[in-house]
């Protein structure tokens, strides 16, 4: 049947002489569609040039953006092994490292010896790398001889001799191809099986030993020299030391703090200690003493992080919820067919759309010198622009409803309330209803923007955490709760919505 | 009453009907008192939990409400027209409060655009620019996503999703961290506003695309056009009116959403109104929201009467 319909060639020519109309569009079409692409090339090309996007992309630092994105999944930690002229090393890490207060991690191996050497201070630079070596000096054994000795000799500013353990070998294993040994005055690095070996003095000139390889760069001779090793982290040889930036994959130390009595035991330790363990903490159960310390956990700031994301998700609620309640009787003024009053329907409509032009942004920002910064802020804020919209679409819906229902009420004789109650209100109460989830879930949203503005919520706390730039993994895990939030909030309003709207299917 | 009337003419199983139907309403009322007073408790405690970890207390606070509008209140009136278009001021003592003419932007010798009119300018054409891009990309994944087109569910499922995190990933965050990246400047904000307009108007778009009537489809079909042929000729023109409905509405809202993430850092005029509320400049406060509130309407106005033209009023009733 299909191919006894199919046209022949001559037929199919013969219609499309027939019907040029249809296979061309008319010139003002093709025009038309020509001006409008015309147009809009013509716009990007002006706003390409307007906010000088070429410029400011060229410009961008790309480099930091992957480290930023790496943060978030991922930490690092930093050995600097600093090497003196002798060939003398010593290891240090970072303050706040995450490793807690005396990291001996496995993939460092370290040989130490016993030695008298002299130590000379000179007296310009006797400040700076004093304090350096205090504070950072974690490899040694408590007794051993530091402290005042080395006080003693940056007060005379002469050479001094000691008795010290230093470290003669240090082996930093990234993974499996990529470490780094130092020893002797002398720092092999090998990597995806190339080898590179670096003569340091132990004061100012690194030189490579023949040539580099690629993940290798050195802007001038004898300056220091930059080894990147991809994702698993990267190290740059000076003169007087090694600094390692090992990469980790994972949040560090997201439930226990370095402070914290059960930072460093595994999840069956912890488990045993507080299902049997002593009490460490003589006051309190060994639970409840995790409970806290995982509330109150210094660089993940569990409880602060909960309380805020609360804030925000009541800011929605309650702003909502008010704003619906105080839109209910608005509705009503504004329906040009439940109150016939030309003038007041003008006054309210005109009144729901100023609320809604003064944009929730501008009513936060008031709202906080109002209020101080926090969630009443936000709900105020939240309230007013929210009155305004539901208003105006409640109106839209008393507009639109069925006039039948009414007059049946009105026709038995029922007061103007009960012709509302049993004649309007059953039709648009879901949709009523409707819209206010509908609200809700997407306030739960704006609420984290305005946040930011000082509204309250966890808005202020993100911004915050992004200001340093260096605590991306709490962005990270933020994010994760209130995308979390969202969708729940999500399929519950989705949900009710559904219900509501489906019982009343027209 | 009315029924208890009734049900004394009723026969034995129409009372038991009656009774039943009694059972059914009470039980409806308990569950109606069920859920306001949830509610109502939900509401308590949350109103406690804001008072409890606001700033200042609500009670305390209240007589000072309306202060912000002290805050706009210049000292008089011609001082906001001053403000508005950059001209002088006789208070002028050096002070940044009064230094209107130093944000004027020359074109020529004697010509100026004054600032806050640049100002919204730029956040308008933000809005513009990003609701662009965030079609152009939302009208490509569209048509991935919906059920009609595209009858492999991993795609279907993996774009819809890709545009859910799209939409619900805060804007702050994506803002702040091409903040992190390049300079201070409008193109943060242009990041943010796109990529979280691509999730939303992919969504209302494939919606539109599933409602669809599918017989040109078919037509295409039949006659062996490929599937991008078949949504360009058979999809897109019965869409096109609607997409653009859409389009402008998504372009109201990002006015106001370009302004908010200027004020977090992106400039625009979002920006120099928390900078001047913060710092009690009640003439340039003033100056600056008369200018964002008809702006806003300005935009609101033109994107309705756009889109009366475009679909009829049929326009306003999917608003939501």
């Amino acid at each position: 049947m299909i191919a006894s319909t199919k046209p022949s060639a001559l037929e199919m020519e013969a219609i499309a002489a027939r019907h040029p109309h249809l296979l061309q569009s008319s010139t003002k079409t093709r025009r038309r569609i020509f001006q409008v692409g015309l147009g809009l090339a013509v716009y990007m090309v002006f706003c390409w040039w307007f906010f000088s996007i070429g410029h400011v992309l060229a410009n961008a630092n790309w480099g930091i953006a992957g480290t930023y994105l790496a943060d978030w999944v991922s930490y690092e930690v930093r050995p600097e092994i600093e090497i003196a002229p002798d060939g003398a090393m010593s290891v240090s890490y970072q303050r706040n490292s995450p490793l807690g207060k005396s990291p001996n991690p496995e993939w460092v191996a370290l040989e130490k010896q016993t030695v008298t050497r002299t130590v000379e201070t000179p007296a310009a630079a006797a400040p700076s790398p004093k304090p350096k070596a205090s504070s950072s000096f974690n490899f040694m054994a408590p007794n051993a001889a530091l402290g005042g000795g080395q006080g003693a000799t940056t007060e005379q500013k002469t050479a001094a001799t000691r008795t010290e353990e230093v470290v003669t070998r240090a082996v930093v294993s990234f993974d499996r191809s990529t470490r780094i040994e130092a020893a002797d005055r002398l720092v092999k690095a090998t990597h995806a099986g190339e080898t590179l070996m670096m003569k340091v003095d132990g004061a100012e000139t690194v030189t490579p030993e023949g040539p580099l390889p690629h993940w290798a760069t050195q802007k001038r001779p004898g300056e220091k020299i930059t080894l990147s090793f991809g994702a698993t982290g990267w190290a740059e040889v000076e003169g007087d030391g090694v600094s390692i930036r090992n990469r980790f994959f994972g949040w560090a130390n997201f439930l226990f703090d370095t402070n914290s009595p059960f930072f460093g035991k595994s999840y069956g330790e912890v488990a045993s200690l507080i299902w049997s363990g002593d009490r460490l903490d003589p006051t309190r159960s060994n639970l409840a003493l995790a409970w806290d310390n995982i509330l109150f956990n210094a660089e993940w700031q569990h409880l602060d992080v909960w309380t805020k994301l609360l804030q925000t998700v009541v800011m929605a609620f309650v702003g909502t919820l008010f704003a619906s309640f105080v839109a209910f009787p608005l509705c009503f003024l504004a329906a040009r067919n439940i109150t016939p009053n030309r003038i007041t329907n003008q006054i309210v409509k005109r009144f729901l759309d100023f609320q809604r032009s003064v944009d929730m942004f501008i009513w936060a920002l008031f709202f906080t010198r109002a209020f101080g910064p926090g969630p009443l802020a936000g709900i105020s804020a939240i309230f007013f622009t929210d009155t305004g919209t539901l208003g105006k679409l409640y109106s839209e819906a008393l507009e639109n409803i069925d006039d039948k229902q009414r007059e049946g009420v009105k026709s038995v004789g029922a007061a103007p309330i009960a012709v509302q109650r049993f004649g309007v209100l059953p039709q648009v109460l879901p949709v009523f209803a409707s819209q206010a989830l509908y609200f809700w879930e997407s306030n739960t949203r704006s609420a984290t923007i305005i946040g930011a503005v000082g509204a309250g919520g966890i808005g202020l706390k993100l911004w915050e955490a992004m200001r340093t730039n260096s605590d991306w993994e709490n962005v990270a895990y933020m994010v994760l709760l209130i995308l979390m939030v969202v969708f729940v909030f999500d399929s519950i309003s989705n949900m009710c919505r559904s219900r509501l709207m489906g019982r009343k299917a027209h | 009453m009315a029924t208890s009337v009734l049900s004394r003419h009723l026969s034995e199983s129409g009372a038991l009907i009656e009774s039943h139907w009694r059972e059914l309403n009470s039980r409806r009322r308990f569950y109606t008192w069920l859920g306001l007073a949830l509610l109502a408790l939900a509401l308590f405690a949350s109103l406690r939990f804001a008072n409890d970890t606001n700033a200042g207390k609500f009670i305390d606070r209240l007589p000072h409400l309306f202060d912000f509008a002290g805050d706009l209140m210049p000292r008089d009136a011609m001082e906001v027209i001053r403000a508005m278009f950059d001209l002088p001021s006789p208070y002028d003592d050096g002070s940044f409060k009064y230094n209107y003419p130093d944000g004027r932007l020359y074109l020529t010798d004697s010509l100026y655009v004054p600032e806050y009119v640049h100002k919204i300018l730029e956040t308008v054409n933000i809005a513009i620019f990003s609701t662009v891009i965030g079609a152009f990309f939302g009208f490509i994944l569209c048509f991935l996503a919906a059920r009609n087109l595209m009858p492999n569910p991993w795609i279907r499922g993996a774009v819809r999703r890709l545009m859910e995190i799209l939409r619900a990933f805060p804007e702050v965050v994506i803002a702040g961290f091409f903040l992190a990246i390049l300079s201070l400047g409008p193109i943060p904000a242009i990041a943010a506003v796109s990529i979280h307009t691509i999730g939303a108007l992919g969504k209302l778009f494939f919606e539109v695309v599933e409602n669809a009537d599918m017989k040109p489809e078919e037509g295409l079909r039949a006659v062996g056009a490929s599937w991008i042929e078949r949504v360009w000729f058979g999809i897109v023109p019965q869409v096109l009116p609607n997409f653009t409905s859409y389009f402008l509405l998504r372009l109201e809202i990002n006015v106001r959403a370009s302004t908010i993430i200027g004020a977090v850092g992106g400039g625009g005029i979002g920006e120099l109104l928390r900078l001047s509320i913060g710092q009690n400049h009640q003439a340039k406060t003033l100056a600056i929201v008369i200018l964002l509130f008809a702006t806003i309407c300005a935009v609101d106005q033109f994107s309705a009467w756009l889109r009366r033209r475009l679909v009829g009023d049929q326009a306003f009733q999917l608003a939501q």
